[in-house]
């Protein structure tokens, strides 16, 4: 039988506010263990939280950005559960009235724009770390990291409206983008800084109930996002073929494995025993306040994507790859104020930059060629200083050296030739050391004129200038 | 009269004048604590040389003149709920029997600032659950008016350590008549703030949208001068009311003419002893004697109060009381795995009535039946904040008994919680409103002291100050000294 596949994903997302949710300790990742700690997110006897403003403006800012409604009246809920690494052994989290609810987002696959519902979007804290003296199975202790306890998150969750792995992908990597250009979130997935759990049923074609979903965590990239689910369609078809039924449970992506496995089943689920939170007041946001968050709302990826077609005539597919994330578009951007071609930079970007940063395994903000740079690189091209084909060896320079173009240029005496009478003398040379290709060419092999421009290149050191090479090897021959 | 006896204002007085040092004042009370310290049993973790450190350092500031605070060099009690930063907070429990906080609470920080000086960290019930203290996980105190009797709980020990010479005042914390109740056991005057009008933050808590600190004290005066100690807005504490203190030594008058009193209907029904109800009946004479006016009203929800706080307290106790896991402080049990470690930390850790309303709390909330008993209990909260809402509209202050009975039998109510609860019953729905109420003595039965309470709106301790001060001054019932440490004939 032929299913559709249905699929929701709940993300988390930690908020880049200075100190924590409900304390005065910073946020800042990488830090000594224990050290970003005081009573309160410790969770000692007797302290009380104090909700950090900051966290509020960034989830409504989330919530303004995925078009949601924001609450007037919104309020904390304890969600009670007992593991190690949750110092109070409840969440203080949403439950009932979150901050945002009701909004959607615009994704696009195969070139098709769909619009996918987000139901909510809710404050709570983040849980501390364990630290394991070995692997998870074989340790005889766990230590408790409580830096990260407290660290303000947004988790935001989406309508079942997603209808295959690649859409989910798509989806996450719209959120990663929107949160980026917000200046919400870091959302490093591998700090743990963007996190996704999804739901995932499938459904006979046609039918218009939803199939018994499973739950999959530890989906810690967007790659394993994509894989895990599916995994977890292939899993759950063969299952249906077979007659079989999908139990509703919560399953754990191991990425090293390539599987999901079952981690609880619904009569193991936790119960939350959520109740209002007794130490916080509710929070009564004012229209104004948040008319002026949305007043004061940065350009968002599809505003830019529209942009950079409409300012400099970028075709939709590249002004879409550089505005997916906002250092690549802050990148472009500034490239281009330094005076390079639009469409040169965009095929830069988008081919020589990307390659070496996913080598290195790079954020773009870490690039060693810094805009300034490509941008003197790209000028000394449209000069004609040296050929595109220099270019790309005096890039692989500035990469590993940080100088810019035009001294690596002048040191390796990579300038082109242009000069008609010096490129003339070698064309002849060549052509009267090798008669059997000049034979073979003036034979109609027009081929053999590529042997001839390499053999040119090759003794000018690939300095000639093409264009002239061309145009006077035909006239001399 | 020995100093330990005397009132905060005259201590105060003295202090001034240079008749006495603070250093004098702390080392009778000392002296009072050695003497009676081991029949009445008030104090978990004595402060002795703390004290009289806090002391002199009020002496050098009283030698150098400048403005001397009200407490300055006045030593009292502390709950053993108020975290003190270096000195054991236990909450009277196993599981924080070797707990030292790293801060102080917030009132323990503007009494400190105020120079004032803290004799030890008294005795209560584990988690303040309890009207008796004779749930602390330690040992019961005893009524230093008959020592077979309980003080009266949870802030038992703040009581007893008042009433018998052990402290000058006391700190205790009341979430459904856990100040009232051993203050009326006691023959002292014991006041619930207004919730929100004392921070919070360091008391542990026990149900946080009830728990509210207040004064223990010897006479209404007293109470007033705490009170200014304490309260006030405190960011930590979101729930603190964001508005100024008054003075409320202001209130200490005795003008009540015109003041309207309601006695309500359902404080005055079965249960209540004889000599209970005719204390309050005289008490409301002698408030008209002085120009009140007095009329009957009804608060009728009164009687679903205390069932409605037996499920909301509990449940937020439920998760309040979770982080007691052995993880990171507090007793751990040793288990194979983390389960078995929860397990027994808890088991062993927490007492019989600890777990009793963690239980209670738990089922509660879980799933199922939330809306059938907590979600029912708030609305029932609903329902008695607007009766006492409706009888504000008509009178200014509420006179009704602080607790049924006198102070009872140690162990005589330990077998039967549901009868220990109902001792509550004048008390709880207070907090449930979370309007402010102070019990002052008004006499006697049999010896031991009766309570009156006077409870008043939202932010309306002046009111109840006030009555309570006119009151008192009809009588000398705070004047009189538990017969501790007198020879019997």
């Amino acid at each position: 039988m032929s299913y559709e596949t249905v699929i929701g994903l709940e993300v988390h997302s930690e908020l880049k506010t200075k100190s924590k949710i409900f304390c005065g300790c910073s946020t800042q990742f990488g830090s000594d263990q224990n050290t970003n700690v005081c009573p309160v997110c410790l969770g000692l006897p007797g302290v009380l939280p104090v909700i950090n403003e900051k966290v509020v403006e960034f989830a409504v800012r989330a919530g303004l950005a995925l078009n949601c409604r924001i609450l007037p009246f919104s309020k904390f809920d304890r969600k009670n559960y007992y593991y190690p690494d949750l110092p109070k052994n409840f969440q203080t989290s949403q439950y009932d009235l979150p901050i945002a609810v009701d909004g959607y987002l615009d994704i696009e696959v195969n070139g098709e724009t769909k619009r996918i519902g987000i139901t909510r979007v809710h404050m709570e804290e983040d849980a501390g770390k364990l630290v394991h003296s070995g692997t998870i199975s074989n340790s005889d202790y766990a230590l408790v990291d409580y830096n990260r306890t407290g660290v303000p998150l947004i988790e935001i969750v989406s309508e079942p409206d997603l209808r295959s792995p690649e859409e989910a992908k798509a989806y996450l990597e719209k959120m990663k983008a929107i949160l980026e250009y917000l200046d919400v979130s870091d959302c490093k997935m591998e700090e743990g800084s963007l996190r996704c759990d999804a739901n995932i049923s499938l459904r006979p074609v046609g039918q218009e109930e939803f199939g018994v979903k499973s739950e999959i965590k530890n989906l810690n990239s967007f790659r394993s996002v994509q894989k895990g689910l599916e995994y977890e369609v292939a899993r759950q078809t063969e299952l249906l073929d077979e007659g079989g039924k999908v139990v509703q449970e919560t399953r754990s992506w191991d990425d090293a494995k390539g599987i999901t496995v079952s981690l609880r089943s619904k009569e193991q689920a936790h119960d939350y025993r959520y109740f209002p939170e007794p130490d916080l007041v509710p929070i009564m946001v004012e229209e104004s306040w948040v008319e002026d968050i949305r007043a004061h709302l940065p350009e968002l990826p599809e505003a830019r994507k529209q942009r950079l077609m409409n300012e400099y005539g970028l075709p939709a597919y590249d002004a879409g790859v550089i505005t997916a994330s906002k250092a690549m578009a802050e990148y472009y951007d500034a490239t281009v104020a330094k005076g390079a071609e639009a469409k040169v930079v965009a095929n830069w970007l988008m081919s020589e930059v990307s390659r070496m940063l996913n080598a290195e395994g790079r954020e773009v903000t870490d690039c060693p060629v810094s805009p300034a740079h490509l941008a003197g690189l790209i000028a000394l091209i449209s000069k004609g200083t040296i050929s595109g084909k220099i270019a790309k060896t005096v890039f692989e320079e500035m990469w590993s050296s940080g100088k810019d173009a035009e001294s690596i240029v002048k040191e390796k005496g990579l300038v082109q030739i242009s000069d008609e009478g010096e490129i003339v003398a070698i064309v002849q040379a060549v052509i009267a050391a090798h008669p059997q290709s000049v034979a073979d060419y003036r034979a109609g092999k027009e081929k053999a004129i590529g042997f001839l421009v390499g053999q040119i290149m090759k003794q000018t050191k690939g300095r000639a200038n093409p264009e002239l090479v061309n145009r006077l090897l035909k006239e001399n021959l | 009269m020995e100093l330990y006896q005397q009132t905060l204002q005259s201590l105060h007085d003295k202090l001034l004048k240079k008749d006495v040092s603070a250093v004098e004042i702390t080392e009778s009370i000392f002296k009072r604590v050695d003497q009676v310290e081991a029949q009445v049993c008030s104090y978990i973790t004595p402060n002795r040389e703390a004290a009289l450190a806090q002391a002199k350092a009020a002496d050098a500031k009283i030698a150098g003149g400048g403005t001397i605070a009200p407490l300055a060099g006045l030593g009292g009690a502390l709950k053993d709920n108020l975290c003190t930063k270096g000195i054991k907070t236990t909450c009277a429990s196993k599981i924080l029997a070797k707990f030292v906080p790293p801060y102080d609470a917030t009132v323990v920080e503007k009494l400190a600032s105020q120079d004032a000086v803290f004799i030890g960290k008294a005795n209560m019930d584990e988690f303040a659950m309890g009207g008796s203290t004779e749930n602390s996980g330690f040992f019961p105190s005893r009524n230093p008016w008959d020592l077979e009797r309980v003080p009266g709980g949870s802030s038992g020990g703040s009581a007893a350590a008042v009433a018998a010479g052990e402290a000058l005042w006391a700190l205790g914390s009341d979430t459904g008549g856990s100040i009232r109740q051993p203050a009326a056991y006691c023959g002292l005057v014991g006041l619930k703030p207004t919730y929100g009008r004392v921070s919070r933050y360091g008391l542990v808590a026990y149900a946080s949208s009830l728990d509210q600190i207040g004064p223990i004290t010897r006479n209404v005066t007293d109470c007033a001068l705490v009170m200014n100690a304490i309260s006030g807005y405190d960011p930590k504490d979101s729930t603190s009311i964001k508005a100024a203190a008054p003075d409320y030594t202001k209130a200490l008058s005795q003008d009540v003419k015109g003041l309207k009193i309601g006695l309500p209907r359902e404080y005055m029904g079965e249960g209540i002893q004889p000599e209970v109800r005719q204390a309050v009946l005289k008490a409301v004479e002698q408030l008209q004697a002085l120009g009140a006016e007095c009329r009957e009203v009804s608060l009728p929800h009164t009687e679903y109060a205390l069932a409605a706080y037996y499920i909301i307290a509990p449940a937020e106790a439920s998760s309040n009381l979770a982080r007691y896991d052995g993880v990171s402080f507090g007793y751990r049990g040793e288990g194979d795995d983390i389960v078995s470690m929860y397990k027994k930390a808890r088991s062993q850790g927490f007492g019989a009535e600890v777990q009793r309303r963690i239980m209670l709390g738990t089922y509660a909330l879980s799933s199922g039946y939330y809306d059938a008993y907590y979600l029912k209990a708030l609305k029932v909260r609903t329902l008695v904040k607007q009766d006492f809402d409706r009888a504000f509209e008509q009178v200014d202050v509420l006179l009704t008994p602080t607790a049924p009975t006198p102070a009872f039998k140690i162990g005589e109510m330990m077998s039967d919680p549901l009868t220990m609860y109902l001792q509550d019953v004048f008390t709880i729905p207070s907090n449930l409103a979370g309007v402010p109420a102070i019990s002052v003595p008004c006499g006697f039965a049999g010896g031991l002291p009766l309570g009156l309470q006077i409870i008043g709106p939202v932010l309306g301790e002046e009111k109840v100050i006030r009555t309570a001060y006119a009151f008192e001054q009809c009588n000398d019932y705070h004047q009189r000294f538990a017969p501790l440490g007198e020879v019997k004939s």
